[in-house]
């Protein structure tokens, strides 16, 4: 029988949807929020195809996935970070300190495959914790302590090879090519390993506490602790996944470029700042969703593919890319205006 | 039987400014419907109503942040719109927020002189005026504090007081006071009331909203009630009974504000021994019973809800006993508190009680997850939401479904979540501090009825209050804190305003 008139004492407030919206269970707002980048993404795909026959065939279109896929994985796990307020500058150098682990173990040290590969997203799930450790322990802000940890991990990676890469990995290990170059019933095998992290990330996010008190930490992290939760396990928990993606974003890349590259990746953070934000994740944390991250990847790998294809430069692509960021705030920004 | 509201037909001193049929829609709501309003020169006109009367909303369009859907707003006749905050203060409308709006890295001084700086020849800026000028708007106010003080280490009166002279400086001509008394003493208050005569005297047209019907009569010449975003009478306060506003606001009679209760008191539920917190707390002792509201009266800063966070665990104690149910616990965080079956429903709501971006069935369950699944690590939100409809029936809370962010629910509806989520934990323990803030009045009731159902069912309650008649009607027995320290126990029963006032401000008699 509750029908938003009988918040009668609800002043100036947003209402759950408008009287012609027939699911009271689903707020608009929420599908708001991923649908801006949605119909961004749609809009844009028609533009290009227009521009560019070869733009909407089904091959292009794989090549998008797989184009995005290494950047939706680092998304998924900055959304959680982002989520609870904090950020992770250091996530490029994560992905490096993997692929240079995965490389030394089995080139170096002769390992087979499936342990290194363990031992990859170990490393990934290692430098989160560090991450995490300093962040709880220290009380010192993500931002500073990421930024810190993007030199030391960087450092870590190139000390490690002596900056130099490890190439042929596949000469060893012929199989290592699965996770990057090969095709699995036609899909790009990183489209699929993407696949699973999302909906792993999805899963976890919507039915468990350390989904639950993610959104709650990034909301209000003092009304959060006041209800008993253990706010320290929660981020270091949220930390501790970013690098776990980041790991498996190392094996990804390893596997792609078939070598272990400590100046790899470099950047590749703001990258993924750039699809949580686009998605319409809030940087002040609270709210947001992975599908918008992973529509905010796409729509990146759209610009860059579509762009490619329509010849225009590198540096223009550049400049596009961040004209779009700027602009998905920019429209989030007017969303929430009219809402409240 | 309701008195009607009569509208005043003498002429009347013109209008210095007029609201005209003004009307505010958001979606689902209507905020205002047909509003008039007006305000003349050296009046106080209060503004009254309950929560989502529209208040806020006019104060709103008053001081441009929102812009009418119809209706016209006219200064000394003239027709005027109000496109921005910067406008309306350009036209010498200055709107004290409940919301404070003030630098706090910056002095009072400069503060007050924000984007108004005195200039010297070559775009420098005139300190030495800026101050002088400070001193002086200052003393006009009857304040003798140095504007060279930081913003941050203000108390919220002092804050208060540097925005009312921000206005002046601006030169505001009306000036909009957005319940300036919430947060404040009811000496602070007073302080408050001196000033806003002194710039009645002056001629100043002045708005003044409040929860408080005492502040009404205290300063107001005019007042006018809003029920749902209508009009329900602009009258003198001079022949308008306390019985006729607060039915004009609530639209029914009110009868019995606090609900009666049978008394009886069970074994002892939390026992405190010599709670010490360096500088906060002094020898702080007291025993809840189950079934029993014990009342922390007290002035703002004597220590009370720092008695609440520190047998929460929220604040590190230097030494004392707890126990619970005849067990000695130590407590040093709110989960363990949370685990002796122990509730805090914090003073700022907001802030500290709610997660405003999440749905009302999240907040429900974030104390207690494990009750919704017994698999760990696991909180599915179809259960989640089917916990949080058990809690939005029993306890009649307002929201269109579990699903609604709790930031879309009036002040009463939030305490109630609030109050679900220690439900679900099955606490014994609870801690209201402030429990009827910011609510209106009928909702109060109904937080009084819980409260009373929270004892029937032998539950042990320490409320803390700074609203005299709710110490007085809840309380079994009454706590009086002054500056860390309990100073007395009254009974809750015989025990009268003036008793408690006095004991809790004596020391400001021993002091001076």
């Amino acid at each position: 029988m509750s029908q938003p008139a009988d918040v009668g004492t609800v002043e100036g407030a947003a209402q759950p949807g408008p009287r012609w919206w027939p699911f009271p269970g689903i707020q608009l707002g929420t599908i708001s929020q991923t649908l801006g980048p949605l119909i961004s993404l749609i809009i844009l795909s028609l533009l290009l195809w227009t521009q560019q026959d070869v733009f909407m065939s089904s091959n292009n279109w794989l090549n998008i996935a797989r184009q995005a896929s290494f950047n939706a994985i680092l998304g998924i796990g900055m959304t959680f970070v982002i989520l609870t307020g904090g950020v992770d500058l250091s996530v490029g150098s994560i992905v490096a300190v993997s692929s240079v682990v995965g490389g030394m173990l089995i080139i170096n040290q002769g390992w087979s495959m499936w342990p290194a590969v363990l031992m990859m997203l170990l490393a990934g799930g290692l430098c989160g914790l560090v991450n995490g450790l300093i962040i709880t322990l220290g009380r010192i802000p993500p931002f500073i302590v990421t930024l810190g940890t993007m030199q030391v991990f960087r450092g870590l990676a190139l000390q490690l090879t002596n900056g130099q890469p490890i190439f042929d990995i596949t000469k060893v290990q012929p199989e290592f090519d699965i996770w990057g170059t090969r095709n699995l019933g036609g899909v790009p095998s990183p489209v699929i390993i993407t696949a699973v992290v999302f909906v792993i990330g999805y899963l976890i996010l919507r039915y468990t506490r350390l989904g639950l008190y993610t959104y709650a930490i990034g909301g209000n992290e003092q009304a959060t602790r006041f209800s008993g939760v253990k706010i320290n396990r929660y981020k270091l928990s949220v930390y501790v996944l970013m690098g776990l993606s980041a790991g498996i974003a190392g094996v990804m890349l390893t596997s792609r470029l078939n070598s272990a590259q400590p100046n790899v990746a470099n950047g590749a953070e703001l990258d993924a700042i750039a699809a949580v934000v686009i998605g319409g994740t809030s940087l002040f944390g609270g709210e947001g969703t992975i599908v918008g991250t992973i529509i905010g990847a796409l729509l990146m790998a759209v610009i860059r593919n579509g762009l490619t294809l329509m010849h225009v430069t590198a540096f223009y692509q550049q400049i596009v890319i961040g004209a779009v960021i700027i602009l998905a705030v920019l429209i989030d920004r007017l969303r929430r205006r009219n809402a409240a | 039987m309701i008195p009607q509201p009569l509208d005043l037909t003498a002429p009347s001193p013109p209008s210095v400014l007029e609201l005209r049929g003004i009307s505010k829609r958001f979606p689902g709501v209507v905020a205002l419907d047909d509003v008039s309003f007006d305000l003349r020169a050296g009046e106080v006109h209060v503004l009254v109503g309950e929560n989502g009367a529209g208040k806020s909303t006019l104060v709103k369009i008053l001081s441009g942040i929102y812009q009418p859907d119809a209706g016209e707003i006219l200064l000394d006749g003239r027709p005027v719109t109000l496109p921005d905050p910067h406008a309306a203060q350009e036209l010498g409308i200055s709107t004290v927020h409940q919301e404070l709006n003030l630098v706090p890295h910056l002095d009072v001084g400069r503060n007050m002189y924000l984007g108004r700086e005195p200039m010297r020849a070559g775009g420098i800026i005139d300190w030495p005026a800026l101050y002088r000028g400070a001193t002086a708007q200052l003393a006009a106010l009857g304040m003798t504090f140095d504007p060279h003080t930081r913003v941050r280490g203000l108390g919220v009166a002092l804050q208060q007081m540097t925005e009312i002279a921000k206005a002046l400086i601006a030169e505001a001509r009306v000036l909009i006071l957005d319940e300036p008394t919430a947060a404040i003493t009811a000496e602070e208050s007073e302080q408050l009331f001196r000033i806003v005569d002194r710039l009645r005297g002056q001629g100043a047209a002045i708005v003044f909203i409040s929860h408080h019907l005492e502040d009404a009569y205290r300063i107001g010449d005019r007042v006018t009630v809003l029920r749902d975003g209508k009009h329900v009478a602009t009258q003198p306060l001079a022949g308008v009974s306390t019985r006729n506003l607060i039915q004009w606001m609530v639209g029914r009679e009110l009868t019995q504000q606090f609900p009666e209760r049978p008394h009886a008191p069970g074994p002892v539920a939390l026992r405190v021994d010599g709670l010490n917190r360096q500088g906060v707390l002094h020898d702080i002792a007291f025993a809840v019973r189950q079934g029993e509201i014990v009342g922390l009266a007290g002035l703002v800063g004597a220590g009370r809800t720092e008695v609440a966070r520190a047998v929460f665990g929220i604040d590190r104690i230097d030494s004392g006993e707890i126990e619970v149910h005849g067990q000695k616990v130590r407590i040093t965080n709110p989960n363990e508190a949370i685990r002796h079956r122990m509730a805090l429903l914090p003073e700022d709501r907001k802030q500290q009680g709610l997660v405003l971006l999440l749905s009302v069935a999240d907040n429900v369950v974030m104390a207690a997850p494990g009750k919704i699944s017994s698999l760990p690590g696991i909180a599915p939100p179809g259960r989640r939401v089917s916990t949080a409809d058990r809690f939005i029936e029993a306890l009649r809370i307002r929201t269109p479904s579990a699903r609604q962010r709790t930031m879309n629910l009036s002040g009463g509806n939030q305490q109630k979540v609030v109050l679900a989520k220690w439900l679900l934990t099955e606490a014994d323990i609870f801690f209201f501090d402030e429990p009827t803030r910011g609510i209106d009045v009928g909702a109060k009731v109904e937080v009084y009825r819980l409260m009373n159902e929270l004892l029937a069912r032998g539950a042990a309650i320490v409320m803390i209050s700074s609203e005299l008649p709710e110490v007085l009607g809840m309380s079994d027995r009454i706590l009086v804190m002054r500056e860390g320290r309990i100073v007395a126990e009254l009974d809750g029963p015989s025990a009268t305003q003036e008793s408690v006032m006095t004991l809790a401000a004596a020391a400001e008699e021993v002091v001076a």
